[in-house]
């Protein structure tokens, strides 16, 4: 048995009304994908390929000017924004730099679309939050605030809001962009195994086209708001294709220890083999 | 400890505190009552012609409600303007918004409004028209700028104040003086005993503005993690945003509209607070309309018996307590992250 897409774009095509500078930029068009239970999808492209738009589109903070967006086999249109929320989870870059309050409150704000009317958490929602604590190792900092938290403490936090939402599906904004290599690992590792072990699927956004690339089942590569390649790593990460995509030469070598591609920018001084 | 509890707790505590702020207050004052009489005279036993009759059920007792109702009510507008900017300057005075209300109650005096329930309630409609006017202002010029900077919205609120209170200047001028009587008094704050009809009527719109609020306090919670995460999470936030801003907006200009401009109640309560209670709204709003109370209903029973028989203004005194926690939150607020 086939389990319904968690997120499917079909056909999907978005443009802000208003033109900024010589391109309609951060518009897509005509783009079409889908993200399956359990499976970790990477968008990867330039700057303003329209990577965060998808991320808009799936959520209903913008509505496609033509095409549709269906969760899990509903049309997103149908759904009220509570219902998306407890459906789908967004891991943003950073949360604004005086978000005042402690761990423990910002993981139990992840609950609110399971009970918008109500005025506190129930039992239950403090339970699924200590879990999700459990879960990120955060058990002991609930009652820190989050401004006082290391860069990846402060990443941890938020996605375990984010989890506290019991998504189906994970849509994570550069997540790695602020941290450095330990806490990088950490959240792959992490990412890994809720899509691994609770089958959630996850859409990840990342500059970083090598974690992508160890990290994804599949790659979506953007470019000006068009869909150039969708497919595994080794299929997307062709020099051709990234060359385009990005304009500029491109070294895609293979990593000796896990055999995953490997993506450069080719410039004056890289030895370019030619085959 | 769970958000609830914390409430009651911190509400418990606080309405002893409030009650032993009014106790006092009902006994000290420029005409000296022995407690025995002013307790006697609250019952209903002293004459009614009586000193301490007159004294405590008709100047001290509506003076103190009135306090109550402009303390709780400035204390929540300061928390609902704080979630909306995210930033805890922002205060109905500070902002410009009493100011733009003050101007309302002018214009409206200056139109004859003044003495009966009905005028009071045009005085409140022109006073609530003037605090949306003043803090439409300061939103258009502080969001000129991507976003609301904290620098731009605290000049902003600076700018609508200069210049409403130069409008007040000006109508003041044209207008004669007598008709205008003791509006410099209430210019700096000044809770004068409220007849009893317009008491009710400002209670009831204080509690209309404490409502807007203390509903959507768990979803102010989430506007701090911005608006769009907000949004990603349920959150109506236009909606939501709309409603503080109207209830913020209805509780300075009730407050203004009875009161006068009564400064930095919505600064130094719930900064004071946020310190004990956390950050939640939710515990936050019902303690700051009992803490605001205590807190100007203190202050006003300070500034009716420190130079007695004379009075001070009310906004003297809390403007003496906020212009020191304004700057020590303006400077904490700059110091760079660690």
């Amino acid at each position: 048995m086939t389990r319904a897409p968690v997120a499917d774009f079909r056909r999907v095509t978005f443009g802000y009304s208003r033109v900024e500078g010589r391109r309609r930029a951060f518009a897509i068009t005509d783009v079409s994908f889908d993200v399956r239970p359990g499976e970790i999808l990477g968008v990867i492209g330039p700057n303003s390929a329209g990577k965060t738009t998808i991320l808009r589109l799936l959520t209903g903070v913008l509505e496609p000017a033509a095409g549709e967006v269906r969760i899990e086999d509903v049309p997103l249109a149908r759904l009220g924004s509570v219902e998306i929320a407890r459906r789908v989870a967004v891991v943003p870059q950073t949360l604004p730099e005086a978000f005042p309050f402690t761990v423990g409150e910002l993981v139990l704000m992840g609950r609110y679309p399971h009970g918008p009317g109500r005025l506190f958490e129930s039992e239950e929602d403090r339970e699924v939050a200590r879990r999700v604590m459990e879960e990120t190792g955060l058990l002991e900092l609930a009652g820190v605030a989050f401004a006082r938290l290391s860069g990846g403490e402060r990443q941890r936090a938020v996605i375990a809001r984010a989890l506290a939402q019991r998504p189906r599906l994970l849509a994570l904004d550069e997540p790695t962009t602020h941290l450095d290599l330990r806490y990088q690992a950490q959240c792959a590792e992490l990412v890994q195994r809720l899509s691994r072990e609770d089958g959630v699927g996850v859409l990840l956004i990342s500059h970083d086209m090598n974690l992508a690339a160890e990290l994804c089942d599949r790659l979506l590569l953007l470019a000006e708001g068009q869909l150039l390649a969708l497919g595994p790593p080794e299929e997307v990460l062709d020099p051709g294709l990234l060359g385009t995509a990005f304009g500029c030469a491109v070294v895609v070598e293979r990593s000796r220890t896990t055999g995953c591609p490997v993506v450069r920018a080719a410039w004056s001084n890289t030895v370019v083999e030619r085959g | 400890m769970s958000p609830v509890r914390r409430l009651l707790v911190a509400l418990t505590t606080l309405l002893a505190v409030l009650a032993a702020v009014a106790v006092v207050s009902l006994l000290v004052g420029s005409a000296a009552v022995e407690p025995a009489a002013v307790l006697w005279a609250v019952l209903g036993r002293a004459e009614p012609e009586s000193l301490e009759s007159v004294v405590t059920v008709g100047l001290r007792l509506p003076r103190i409600a009135a306090a109550i109702l402009a303390g709780g009510a400035l204390a929540v507008a300061g928390v609902g303007f704080q979630a909306l900017t995210r930033n805890p300057l922002a205060e109905p005075a500070v902002l410009g918004v009493s100011s733009g209300a003050a101007f309302g109650v002018v214009i409206a005096q200056v139109l004859g409004l003044s003495a009966t329930v009905l005028e009071t309630l045009g005085l409140a409609v022109f006073a609530f028209a003037g605090a949306v006017l003043a803090a439409t202002a300061v939103w258009i010029v502080a969001s000129a700028q991507r976003g609301l900077v904290i620098q731009t919205l605290l000049l902003a609120g600076v700018i609508v104040g200069i210049f409403f209170s130069s409008a007040i200047a000006v109508v003041v001028s044209l207008v004669d003086v007598n008709r205008l009587g003791g509006v410099i008094h209430w210019l700096l704050g000044n809770l004068a005993p409220v007849p009893r009809p317009s008491l009710a009527l400002f209670a009831a719109l204080a509690a209309l503005g404490v409502w807007l609020i203390a509903r959507d306090a768990r979803e102010l919670n989430l506007l701090a993690l911005g608006e769009e995460t907000a949004t990603q999470l349920g959150v109506a936030t236009e909606r939501l945003k709309l409603r503080i801003f109207l209830g913020a907006a209805l509780l300075t200009g009730a407050v203004v509209a009875f009161a006068g401009p009564i400064g930095f109640v919505g600064l130094v309560v719930p900064h004071v607070l946020r310190r004990i209670v956390g950050e939640d709204n939710r515990v936050l709003v019902p303690t700051a309309l009992v803490a605001g109370a205590a807190f100007l209903l203190g202050a006003d029973t300070i500034a009716r018996t420190v130079i007695a028989p004379a009075e001070l203004s009310v906004g003297v005194i809390t403007s003496f307590c906020g212009a020191p926690v304004f700057v020590y939150v303006l400077r904490s607020q700059r110091r760079p992250a660690p």
